[in-house]
């Protein structure tokens, strides 16, 4: 049996799961959250990307095992159901960044966790962290923008995501 | 100005010309129909009566409005908190039209946009026409019915009004779910007049006044997808995403060499593995490798069933299977270059397309040049592998899908399974990008089928990357082999186009492998010639973004640039001068090349983009257009390139005319998109074969370009008075040949060969 923290729950994963089963696929297939998604199951499109413990990892890279006592965060769990959207969010709706949608939730973490890294990224800096992920739309020119336009949120809102 | 019956696009596959004219058509008498025979009933709902036949009202039970909700059409409903239910109608991959379609509606009916849901109509021909995700036709296809739709339901809210107030109509005026009589200072809400309204006579949809263009609030604006807060909180949505309650998980492995079949595979060790519940093989049923969407299309292959799909995926890897390659492709990249060299060395052995004027004349008078072009083929690599979940229940089937063609998926399980079309229900969901890949139903077919051969249990069939890398049907590949003429004044004086492409019988070209004998330019000069020879193949080719165009453009352009450096011209001069006098090159046909229009987009970008300004060493700009989904489209792309054939493409300046624009932000959208789209394409990505195998199995074999690489995009739309046309794909063709054409000049090396990583160039 293993035991996850996911979105700041505690949850528990049948024993008929492989421990060794990607991250992925048991928050897709056990867990039911499936905003984290498969795109090559190899590491190369970063859309299956998570926090763990606030860095943006591959999730199909990572064994379900080796997750265990660390604090893990989907897309699901950035602001809570109802609540306010984090600025990163926002500025996704407000730039009109996803055209099939598919990459985005893997974008908005690794943007997420870039800016709490890097409050004020610079177009390189961006480059550097966000060139893991694939967008086969091209959505990446509004990408640049909502990440720009999220640290400019977060700046006037005194740091608060 | 006269308007000729619907055209297809020449452009589109047979398949999806006559499904451009049929939904056409079927829009014009759903436009006359739907709207004409409303009853009212008990309890303030409505339905539509008998006329629209029993498929209609099952449909229409399925969307069967809580009381709350008042049906004034197929796509309108009101509820009395004065909010909007708008139906979307078509499939949605990316291509934004969940959202701009029902702005369509909303901007006649003079809905309150903030008040609006949309929501992803039921898959009914009889409510809903033709519903498609193909060929850039959502908008020019549905912009009158939508138009006719919303104000439809806008004239029965304003007469709900008049009849409550005992005013005349004329006298009332509408805005933001809002009816208001200025005179006696009174208004009421959409949701205050929706029930007596549903009561009404329903207005002639063809005489419905419709707004002039002046007066639109909604429409040429930017509004953001309807599903962005879902995607941005993840929200279940995608055909991946969906699930049914004791689903299990199956992947489905095909052969390596396309085409062959199953002999025998270690299915005992396979049901013995953890998490696995079942395994089996699935024969072949219909053509898997012709592109057929209505049609079944099963290839032979194993169906692993399991508990999750990594446990489906674990095991797919212990898969032993031996095949019989009997009917399978031998095919080989290598050898088709080979073969077409063959072809273009011998041009009067082809097949003449057709041909005018005195090409051979006009060769001996001026100064010729020739040249060969080749691009490869390549996948579509939606993100979202193909997927279908499918539930067979011994006389029915529900299935839950992101196709392209949802009712021809519909068309292509009932034959597969042997029901009638009425026991096969489709659920539409938004699709991880489309591309084309998903107008074949081929993972639907899977779907059904391993359902229906597992006992009737609900199955998701989920394909890896590496299935779907290498089963698609691609985008072909192909040669073009050119020779054309400048007279003594520089003009171009005679073209000719040797087209060689491939075929599976040996006498047409394969879906999506054809040319339109009037190929620009030979539907604008006098002396032309097209040609065309066949090399026989069995890989599987299909629509992709922009068919026939997404090389075809690369070639002509480019060479068309070949031949303005020939007669010394600056190409914006010279691709001037080729349009000539503005006219339709189909006489009154609003959906062909205007060279008028071409020449103002072509104008406009060069102004845009600074045309002709000095340039750094190792930098230019390049130039291209290209007519495609009635769209005209020209570019200029700003390149850099060093020593060792790095290439930066820094900006492409879009600039186009498609009529006016329903959703800003998702038109720029598409444009931009499309652009990064070529430049990964035109760049780096190709699918190759041997012995009938494809080579490239993942994204680190198809290197798909990332923000570090992608160019800055600036969009512009001229303002034009023609009717709308899509903007899903026309983007896409001008981009290649703009920044071949930019490393020429930069360089003075032509690059002729799609991915120019072919050639040695790298991002």
């Amino acid at each position: 049996m293993l035991s996850l923290n996911v979105n700041g729950q505690t949850l528990e994963v049948g024993d008929d799961v492989d421990p060794k089963t990607p991250l992925l696929w048991v928050l897709r297939d056990s867990l039911g959250l499936v905003g984290t998604k498969y795109g090559c199951g190899v590491g190369q499109c970063s859309a299956c990307t998570v926090h763990l413990n606030g860095v943006a990892i591959q999730s199909c890279q990572v064994p379900a095992e080796s997750a265990v006592g660390q604090r893990i965060t989907t897309i699901e769990g950035l602001s809570a159901p109802g609540a306010t959207l984090t600025a990163v969010q926002q500025a996704w709706i407000e730039e009109d960044v996803p055209q099939c949608g598919y990459c985005q939730a893997g974008q908005i973490m690794r943007a997420t966790a870039l800016l709490a890294r890097v409050p004020k990224p610079t177009d390189e800096q961006i480059d550097n962290d966000m060139a893991a992920n694939i967008c086969r739309c091209g959505t990446y020119t509004r990408i640049r923008k909502a990440i720009h336009s999220a640290a400019a949120k977060i700046a006037k809102t005194g740091g608060a995501s | 100005m006269s308007t000729k019956p619907f055209e297809p696009n020449p452009y589109l596959p047979e398949y999806l010309q006559k499904l451009e004219v049929e939904r056409a058509e079927a829009a014009l008498a759903l436009s006359r129909r739907a709207f004409i025979k409303v009853t009212g009933l008990a309890g303030g709902g409505l339905v539509l009566a008998m006329s629209m036949g029993p498929g209609a009202r099952t449909a229409l039970a399925q969307t069967k409005s809580p009381a709350a909700e008042t049906t004034l059409n197929p796509y309108v409903q009101i509820r009395p908190d004065n909010t909007i239910v708008l139906y979307a109608k078509n499939p949605e991959v990316g291509q934004g039209v969940k959202t701009s379609l029902p702005m369509i509606v909303a901007e006649e009916l003079d809905a309150d946009w903030s008040k609006v849901e949309v929501r992803q109509a039921v898959i009914d021909a009889k409510l809903y026409g033709p519903q498609v995700a193909g060929g850039s036709t959502s908008t020019p296809t549905n912009w009158d019915p939508l138009r006719k739709a919303g104000a439809t339901a806008r004239a029965m809210l304003v007469a709900a009004a008049a009849k409550t107030w005992n005013v005349p109509a004329a006298e009332l005026a509408t805005e933001n779910n809002v009816v208001r009589h200025a005179k006696s200072n009174r208004s009421a809400t959409y949701g205050e007049l929706a029930e007596v309204a549903a009561t009404l006579p329903v207005p002639d949809a063809a005489t419905v006044q419709l707004k002039p263009r002046s007066s639109y609030r909604l429409l040429g604006k930017r509004i953001t997808g309807v599903d962005n807060p879902k995607i941005v909180t993840g929200q279940p949505l995608f055909g991946i995403d969906y699930r049914v309650p004791g689903m299990v998980f199956a992947t489905f492995t095909k052969a390596p060499a396309i085409g062959a079949r199953v002999k025998s595979a270690n299915l005992d060790e396979i049901k013995k593995l953890r998490g696995v519940k079942d395994a089996f093989i699935v024969g072949q049923q219909g053509d898997h490798v012709g592109f057929s969407p209505g049609a079944p299309a099963l290839g032979s292959g194993v169906a692993i069933l399991a508990s999750s799909t990594w446990s489906a995926m674990q095991a797919k890897k212990q898969l032993k299977v031996t095949w019989d390659e009997t009917d399978a492709s031998s095919d080989s990249w290598t050898d088709f270059r080979a073969q077409a060299k063959t072809f273009a060395a011998k041009p009067a052995a082809a097949q003449v397309l057709g041909q005018a004027g005195d090409v051979d004349g006009a060769f001996a008078a001026g100064k010729t040049l020739e040249a060969m072009y080749t691009y490869h083929y390549v996948s579509h690599a939606d993100l979202e592998p193909q997927n279908t979940t499918a539930w067979f229940r011994g006389d029915s089937i529900e299935i839950w899908t992101p196709s392209q063609t949802p009712q021809a998926a519909v068309d292509a399980v009932a034959s597969l399974l042997g029901l009638p079309k009425d026991k096969v229900t489709l659920h539409q969901l938004r699709g991880g990008g489309g591309f084309g890949r998903r107008l074949a139903n081929d993972a639907v077919c899977e779907a059904a089928a391993i359902s229906k051969q597992a006992g009737g249990i609900p199955v998701k069939v989920q394909w890896m990357r590496e299935d779907d890398m290498t089963f698609d049907y691609y985008r072909p590949g192909g040669f073009h082999s050119f020779k054309a003429s400048v007279d003594k004044a520089g003009k171009l004086s005679a073209w000719q186009g040797h087209f060689i492409t491939v075929s599976r019988d040996g006498k047409a070209p394969m879906t999506a492998a054809n040319i339109a004998p009037t190929e620009f330019p030979a539907n604008v000069i006098g002396n032309q010639r097209m040609l065309q020879s066949l090399i026989s193949s069995r890989i599987p080719t299909g629509p992709w973004r922009a068919p026939g165009s997404n090389a075809i453009a690369f070639a002509v352009q480019s060479f068309l640039h070949e031949c303005a450096v020939a007669a010394k011209r600056d190409h914006l001069e010279f691709l001037l001068e080729v349009m000539g006098e503005p006219r339709f090159t189909v006489a009154d046909n609003l959906r062909a090349l205007h060279t008028g229009r071409a020449a103002n987009v072509i104008k406009t970008v060069a102004e845009r983009s600074g045309w002709g300004r000095d340039m750094p060493k190792g930098s230019a700009l390049g130039l291209a257009f290209h007519f495609s989904h009635a769209g005209h489209f020209a570019e200029v792309a700003e390149v850099s390139v060093d020593a060792n054939k790095k290439v930066r493409v820094h900006k492409v300046w879009v600039v186009a005319d498609i009529g006016p624009i329903v959703n800003l932000s998702g038109a720029e959208n598409q444009c931009q998109g499309s652009v990064v789209d070529a430049v990964s394409t035109a760049m780096g990505l190709r699918i190759t074969f041997e012995k009938g195998r494809v080579e490239q199995t993942n994204f680190d074999k198809y290197p798909l370009v990332r923000i570090d690489k992608a160019p800055e995009v600036d969009v512009h739309f001229v303002e034009s008075s023609y009717p709308p046309t899509g903007c899903g794909e026309p983007a896409f063709p001008p981009a290649a040949p703009a920044i071949a054409n930019a490393i020429f000049t930069a360089t003075g090396q032509r690059v002729r060969t799609l991915p120019f990583s072919a050639e040695g160039y790298t991002l």
